[in-house]
């Protein structure tokens, strides 16, 4: 492999080591946990599932909270994995900056916006 | 290594540059590799169709009178296209989530277990994936499309 530490380092490689990887995994199982946690409480209501139930289940402190953590969560993995991509398939380093600058003002612009959906219930 | 056994081998063909169309296409994947990108495509689709995602939770979730507006546009449409179009969007986000959480999950069982980590288990475990994600999403799929 090419050299890629020092002044060759490329700006706009990975952080070379462990903790996006273990990121990944630990963002991933979080998801997958609210996942199966929401999908418990749409089964365990009672009577159709209207707005009042949909909406009940996101109108208390806590569930807000973990919601929170749980977007902030998907906003690094899915950062990790579509920069994995862009690394991957785009190999100028101008192009891929400009493709890794779009997904982090994406990715803050989504977060920013469910959010806000998620204190308004 | 000698320089004289170097230059006994033949020189090894070196491709650079694949076509996308021509060559992708012709590729014959192992059903862990098609499960690999697959997770990656999936992974795409859902970082593309975002803002679907959170639009459908603000609709959803907002107002009683932007819950009607939400069901709206899955039964009559919007924005001119009709219902049954946002409902196959809907379905491919399904596909996609489900997929990418299997496979996801796949991932983690092999990172924990050595046993996993085998040419027959990876064969297997990428079969039960593709399976069970194709299966789910055509079940919640006919749910989606109100057949029962």
């Amino acid at each position: 492999m090419a050299v890629n530490y020092g002044s060759k380092r490329i700006v706009v490689g990975a952080h070379y080591g462990l903790r996006d990887w273990l990121a990944q995994r630990v963002t991933a199982s979080l998801m997958a946990l609210f996942t199966l946690l929401v999908i418990a409480q749409v089964i365990l209501s009672k009577g159709p599932v209207g707005y009042d139930v949909w909406a009940g289940i996101f109108s208390s402190q806590w569930m807000k909270v973990l919601t929170f953590s749980v977007i902030i969560a998907m906003l690094y993995h899915v950062w990790v994995g579509m920069r994995d991509i862009w690394m991957d398939y785009i190999k100028p380093v101008g192009t891929r900056l400009g493709l890794q600058v779009f997904t982090m003002v994406w990715l803050v612009a989504c977060a920013g916006w469910s959010i806000q959906v998620l204190w308004r219930v | 290594m000698s320089e004289s056994a170097t230059t006994a081998v033949k020189k090894r063909p070196e491709f650079r540059n694949i076509n996308a169309f021509t060559d992708l296409p012709s590729y014959r994947l192992p059903l862990a590799g098609l499960v690999s990108i697959l997770h990656r495509v999936s992974g795409a689709i859902m970082f593309v169709l975002m803002p679907f995602i959170i639009w459908m939770f603000d609709t959803s979730i907002s107002s009683e009178i932007s819950f009607a507006k939400f069901k709206a546009a899955f039964n009559v449409g919007m924005l001119g296209i009709p219902g049954f179009l946002w409902k196959l969007v809907v379905l491919a986000l399904i596909w996609a989530f489900l997929h990418h959480s299997i496979a996801g999950l796949r991932h983690l069982w092999s990172d924990t277990h050595h046993s996993a980590v085998t040419k027959d288990f990876g064969r297997t475990s990428a079969l039960v994936t593709l399976v069970l994600s194709v299966s789910l999403t055509l079940i919640l799929g006919a749910k989606l499309f109100g057949i029962y």
